[in-house]
C-alpha cells in the first residue's frame, strides 16, 4: 500500500520506455518507507511519546532530491495538471512539433492505464516515458524520480511531465519540478478555479485551452480570470487553443524563458 | 481524497514506535488549509486500526487556522476558507500557517 495516497497493494506502477517498449515495475519493493522505525529514544520511557512526524515528508524529501538532480543537469521540468480531457496531451503534441528540437523536449506521461498518450508523444517526435499508476490518482516524487532516471534527458533540456488527469490530488504532491502549469478548458466551465482552489492556488501558469470553442459554449472568460486571480494573483494566464494554435506564442516564450533560466 | 493513505501512514508510524504496547491516544495536527478532512481520518482510522496496537486509541485532532499575510498592506489575516481576503479587500495572501499535516505525539497505555 502506498502510504501517501492509499492506492492498493495490487496497484502496480509501471514505467514504459516509449523508445524501446521496455517495461519496468515500480513495485512495492521499490517503495522506500518511513525513517525512524524502531528508533529508541530515551524519552520513550514515559507514556507520552512526541513524534512530530510530517505526513508528507517522504514525498517532499524525494521531490527535493529530484530538484537537485534536475538542477545539476540544468534541466527545466514542468508539471502539467488538469482534469481529464482538458487538452494536456494535445498541448504537448503541438509544443513538441513547434519547439521540440529547439528546447530538446522530453516527456513523462502519467495515466492510470494505457500507453496511448506515450504513443502520441512519440509520434509528435519527443522521447517519452509512460508511467501507469494503476489505481493511484496522481504522480508522486518517487515515480517522477524513477522516470527521470530512465528517461535520462540531456543537460540543458526541457522535461514536460503530464500528470494524471485530476484537479484534486496532484496539488498535494511536489515532484521536484521548477514550474506548475494548470490546463483548464472552456467546455469545463468558468467555475473551475472556485471549485478546485487548492490546485489553482499553486499554479505558476494557467493555460485556458480550447478558446476556439468559445462561440459554442457558455463560458465567461472574465469571470474565470477573476476567480483564478482571486486565488492566485501571481499566476500567468494564457488563452490558447492547442488545436488551432491560437495564443500559443506566449506559452512558447514562457517555456523558452524557463529553459534558459534553468540552464547551467 | 488521501485520507485513507494518510491514516495508514499514521498507524504505521505509531505502531512502529509503540513496540507492541497498546496506544491510548494519538494527537494529530491537521491544518484547515491542508486538503484533509478530519472526519474522514476518523472514519478510516476505525477501519484501518483493527487488529493493530492503535485499535481503540482516542484521536485528538487539532486544527490550526489558516493564517496569511497580505502582500498589499502587510496585515495578518485568518484564512478558514479559500481564497481568503484581507480587510483591505485584497486576496493576495502569503500563507503562513494552516497546511500542517502532522502526528504530534502519542500516549501509550
Amino acid at each position: 500500500m502506498c502510504m501517501t495516497c492509499g492506492c492498493s497493494p495490487e496497484a502496480e506502477i509501471t514505467l514504459t520506455d516509449m523508445q524501446t517498449g521496455r517495461h519496468a515495475r515500480l513495485g512495492a519493493g521499490a517503495h522506500e518507507h518511513h525513517d525512524g522505525h524502531g528508533h529508541s529514544h530515551s524519552h520513550e520511557h514515559g507514556t507520552i511519546i512526541p513524534l512530530e512526524h510530517n505526513l508528507l515528508s517522504k514525498n517532499d524529501r524525494l521531490a527535493e532530491r529530484n530538484r537537485g538532480w534536475l538542477a545539476g543537469r540544468g534541466i527545466h521540468a514542468v508539471n502539467l495538471m488538469s482534469s481529464p480531457g482538458a487538452g494536456k496531451t494535445t498541448l504537448l503534441e503541438r509544443t513538441i512539433r513547434e519547439l521540440g528540437a529547439e528546447l530538446r523536449i522530453h516527456v513523462i506521461e502519467g495515466d492510470q492505464e494505457t500507453a496511448l498518450d506515450g504513443k502520441r508523444i512519440r509520434a509528435a517526435g519527443a522521447a517519452a516515458i509512460q508511467i501507469n499508476t494503476g489505481a493511484a490518482c496522481h504522480l508522486d516524487a518517487e515515480m517522477a524520480g524513477a522516470a527521470l532516471r530512465q528517461l535520462d534527458p540531456p543537460q540543458g533540456s526541457v522535461v514536460l511531465i503530464e500528470n494524471v488527469g485530476n484537479l484534486v490530488c496532484p496539488a498535494m504532491f511536489d515532484l521536484g519540478e521548477q514550474a506548475r502549469v494548470i490546463v483548464a478548458s472552456v467546455p469545463e466551465g468558468d467555475d473551475k478555479p472556485a471549485k478546485y482552489p487548492h490546485m489553482f492556488r499553486k499554479a505558476d501558469v494557467i493555460v485556458l485551452n480550447k478558446m476556439d470553442l468559445l462561440p459554442h459554449v457558455q463560458f465567461d472568460v472574465a469571470a474565470f480570470e477573476r476567480a483564478a486571480r482571486n486565488l492566485n494573483p501571481a499566476a500567468l494566464i494564457f488563452q490558447v487553443s492547442a488545436t488551432t494554435g491560437q495564443g500559443l506564442e506566449a506559452w512558447r516564450e514562457w517555456l523558452r524563458a524557463g529553459a534558459k533560466g534553468s540552464k547551467l | 481524497m488521501h485520507e485513507l493513505g494518510v491514516t495508514q501512514e499514521i498507524i504505521e508510524v505509531v505502531a512502529g514506535r509503540a513496540h507492541e504496547r497498546k496506544v491510548k491516544r494519538i494527537v494529530l495536527e491537521i491544518g484547515r488549509l491542508s486538503c484533509i478532512l478530519p472526519d474522514a481520518i476518523r472514519f478510516c482510522f476505525e477501519l484501518c486500526s483493527e487488529g493493530t496496537v492503535a485499535h481503540g486509541a482516542a484521536l485528538e485532532i487539532q486544527q490550526p487556522s489558516g493564517r496569511g499575510r497580505c502582500r498589499q498592506c502587510g496585515s495578518e489575516v485568518v484564512i478558514d476558507r479559500l481564497p481568503g481576503q484581507c480587510g483591505c479587500g485584497k486576496s493576495d495572501l502569503e500563507w503562513l500557517a494552516g497546511e500542517e499535516l502532522r502526528i504530534k505525539e502519542m500516549e501509550l497505555a
